[in-house]
């Protein structure tokens, strides 16, 4: 039983494809970052309630969207991992954890800077945030996790093990401005309603998220080549490896 | 001109605080992995066997 995508399940072979793909995905994310910058911060109008704070929008959406994401793709690679005891798919959930702490962390910030002039604070310790504010530390405790474990094969499962925990947290994200009052608004977009704000800026969102996505994939794919020379440091076809050779 | 861009009606300094933290964040993961990088690499590197065709364990 030899499938063919299955050749790209081994770390050998990934580890080439991930570095053919990268500058696609870095290029693509930068050019789409340019575009989205600019629609969102001289294009689109200034909104009539919020004035220019809401321009905020533009990178707090697309990094809370990312950082739930990020967090459901990882506990996927750790669930495959834990079932099938594949090397790779762990060192994927291995590789996507601090770029989903990274998004995260601006989503927290820029949403505290975009609070304080429509709230008047900061910080409140209301559903979403606090809720966001777990996912920081679970991404932490799984990076730490992972520290404090000599063996990685060891250290795979036990951080599979807390990254599916951690997965409850995500519905209670998405969902804590429906469940409970919070001083967080609603959801701007849905796929059951017509999106509540203009169209220019819904565009620069989309174009912002999808910049995004192509960092975080970029950002993976270049760290799980860094895990994969470092865990498979010794194997013959890292030795021969170009760049190990001259380093 | 410029200066009203910046200014962004009065928000400026949340916005620019915002944005200038996010880009600030994303270049240091990027810094952080290169270095990384180049340490694994090295590492690598070192626990190469003297004949890398032939081997299929790092010698140390």
């Amino acid at each position: 039983m030899s499938l063919n995508w299955f050749k790209y399940a081994s770390p050998a072979t990934f580890y080439p494809l991930a570095g053919k793909m990268i500058p696609w995905f870095a290029w693509a994310a930068a050019l789409l970052a340019a575009a989205g910058l600019y629609l969102g911060l001289v294009v689109a109008p200034t909104d009539f309630q919020q004035g220019d704070a809401y321009r905020i929008i533009f990178i707090h959406v697309p990094a809370a969207w990312m950082s739930m994401f990020l967090y459901v793709v990882m506990a996927a690679w750790s669930a495959l991992a834990l079932g099938f005891n594949t090397r790779l798919s762990a060192m994927m959930a291995q590789a996507i954890a601090p770029t989903g702490a990274v998004m995260t962390f601006i989503a927290l910030w820029t949403g505290a800077f975009w609070g304080r002039p429509t709230w008047g604070t900061y910080w409140a310790w209301d559903a979403r945030m606090t809720s966001e504010l777990i996912l920081l530390f679970l991404y932490f405790g799984i990076i730490a996790l992972r520290h404090a474990i000599d063996d990685p094969r060891r250290a795979d499962r036990a951080c599979g093990v807390l990254a599916l925990t951690g997965v409850v947290n995500i519905p209670i994200i998405y969902f804590s401005v429906q469940w409970w009052n919070s001083l967080h608004q609603g959801s701007s977009v849905s796929l059951t309603r017509a999106p509540a704000m203009a169209a220019i800026m819904l565009t620069g969102m989309l174009i912002m998220s999808l910049a995004a996505w192509f960092y975080a994939i970029a950002a993976s794919l270049a760290r799980v080549r860094t895990i994969i020379v470092d865990r498979e440091r010794g194997a013959a076809w890292v030795s021969e490896l170009p760049e190990v050779r001259n380093a | 001109m410029m200066s009203t861009f910046f200014a962004m009606n009065g928000y400026g300094f949340y916005i620019w605080s915002a944005y200038g933290v996010a880009a600030l964040v994303l270049v240091l993961e990027i810094l952080a992995l290169r270095s990384r990088r180049r340490t694994v690499l090295a590492e690598a590197h070192l626990t190469m066997p003297d004949d890398a065709d032939n081997a299929t364990e790092g010698a140390g």
